[in-house]
């Protein structure tokens, strides 16, 4: 076993494996620890899929965009395999005034940072998606939005960068960081393994703030439970990524055929889970009968569709409710991405990418600064 | 960790065979040699190999072909088939139209 490398990446996730990749590509020796049995195992694998700038806290547009402009198109072609994007944007869909002014208010903040999006009737909603029930009555419309295969592209991403060279371990799950003269340096397994680098990427979720801790830095976050369900193939439909102004739902149609859609019941958020995240996360028997009522409301037509599967994941909700991804001042050579918060996917490829580019010490494509790790401050003192 | 844990360890070669373009998984049409491949893609895991070709993810969710995609990655990996952990089974048991599964009451209110 080689225990020593330039950069270990904590988390073989979307985020881990991304940064793995391009680390690899510039010839980067690399070591990944997963904490689960498996690549990708959080909520890499188990979210809607969505690759979109609508709806995001302002402080994420900028590297949101910049990954959907410069890394997303060619993405299949880069890995060599296929992660399903499709950029045929989004509808964000309403149904009353309240809605309206929700949709309008998210709007005019995505615009102010230069992003195309616009409110538009409940009409000209259904122009675009035929399938819309005439409960629409209004809805945002950004069209450069999409989605992705979550799966295929985490698992693609870990793929390319295994075969440039780059050292996964699962069931590696990490007890500490230590420090040599001031600096992250090695990784302490809780097997006992030692291994080394002379940088250090925590990208392992919730995980994220117990081995962060380890070094006396906090991110603060909990562990939030998501439910997602997937229909059998249908016919083509629609390729449109689709979301609510009452967060009722959200979801797309796949390539295969079938939708995958996601929202949250109420309760299932606060399911019962082991707060060290292994084993299956659960679902809830009154999740998908809540969700289909949700769907059917907007979308009719898809009653006879079944469901085949429902599952559960994890989110990191950070407290502000973006991620931290930052460089640690206090511990040279440590870098923090965790708190994605249920919408990290979409970024994962342009997250990864900045996490390279923070390890090697080149420039940064985009401007971090407002995810940093000690942002936080008592709400009376936020500017 | 385990003995499947070290992605990096060495399975040999991807060698043809003659039954690659055989159908295993029936549902989602995926062959034997796609299977195969993914296992020197690195995907040593049955969980990943499902998420990655979507074996055992279709109208049967694995019922008929679990056990032959469990063995061909267990030959593969050169383990026996009893140290790979199997998929996780999911709600719902069968599948469900979405207008039954809206209505919690049933009954005449179906």
């Amino acid at each position: 076993m080689n225990k020593n490398a330039e950069v270990i990446v904590i988390g073989a996730g979307v985020n881990g494996c991304a940064a793995t990749y391009y680390l690899a590509k510039q010839g980067v020796r690399v070591i990944v620890l997963e904490g689960s049995d498996y690549i990708g195992n959080g909520g890499s694998s188990r979210n809607g899929g969505g690759v979109r700038q609508s709806g995001r806290d302002p402080r994420e547009l900028p590297y949101a965009m910049w990954g959907i402009r410069e890394l997303w198109p060619t993405l299949s072609e880069e890995l060599g395999a296929d992660v399903e994007y499709f950029q045929e944007g989004n509808l964000r869909l309403g149904k009353n005034e309240a809605h309206r002014a929700k949709l309008q208010s998210l709007a005019d903040k995505a615009k102010a940072v230069g992003l195309d999006v616009r409110m538009i009737s409940g009409d000209e909603a259904r122009e675009i998606n035929p399938y819309l029930s005439e409960e629409v009555t209004c809805a945002s419309w950004c069209p450069t939005d999409g989605h992705a295969n979550p799966m295929r592209t985490t698992l693609a991403f870990f793929r390319r960068a295994r075969q440039l060279g780059a050292q996964f371990y699962t069931g590696a799950r990490v007890a500490a960081i230590k420090t040599v003269r001031g600096q992250a340096r090695q990784v302490v397994l809780t097997d006992g393994t030692v291994m080394e680098g002379e940088t250090i990427i925590v990208a392992a979720g919730y995980q994220s703030r117990a081995i962060l801790n380890t070094v006396g830095i906090d991110v603060p976050m909990v562990m939030r439970n998501s439910e997602t369900l997937v229909t059998e193939a249908q016919p083509p439909m629609f390729w449109q990524m689709l979301g609510t102004a009452a967060a009722d739902f959200y979801g797309h149609q796949t390539p295969h055929g079938s939708f995958v859609f996601g929202g949250t019941a109420g309760y299932d958020t606060f399911n019962k889970f082991r707060p060290d995240g292994i084993g299956v996360p659960q679902t809830t028997s009154m999740h998908p009968s809540y969700l289909c009522r949700a769907i059917l409301g907007y979308f009719p037509a898809l009653k006879d569709a079944k469901i085949v599967r429902a599952w559960a994941g994890w989110n990191d909700q950070c407290a502000d409710g973006v991620p931290v991804i930052s460089p640690i001042d206090e511990v040279p050579g440590l870098i923090a991405a965790c708190g994605f918060s249920g919408h990290g996917f979409g970024t994962g490829p342009a997250v990864g990418k900045l996490l390279s580019q923070m390890a090697t010490g080149q420039e940064l494509s985009v401007n971090m600064d407002a995810l940093r790790y000690d942002r936080f401050v008592a709400k009376d003192r936020l500017a | 960790m385990n003995e499947l844990s070290n992605r990096f360890r060495d399975i040999g070669e991807f060698v043809p065979e003659p039954d690659d373009d055989r159908i295993i998984c029936r549902c989602e049409e995926v062959t034997k040699g796609e299977i195969r491949q993914a296992v020197h893609d690195g995907m040593y895991t049955i969980t990943e190999v499902r998420r990655y070709l979507r074996t055992g993810m279709g109208l049967c969710q694995g019922q008929t072909c679990g056990r032959l995609v469990k063995g061909i990655i267990a030959k593969e990996l050169g383990v026996s088939p009893t140290e790979l952990e199997s998929a996780t089974a999911r709600a719902p048991m069968r599948p469900v139209e979405m207008e039954i599964l809206a209505n919690e009451k049933g009954g005449e209110e179906a």
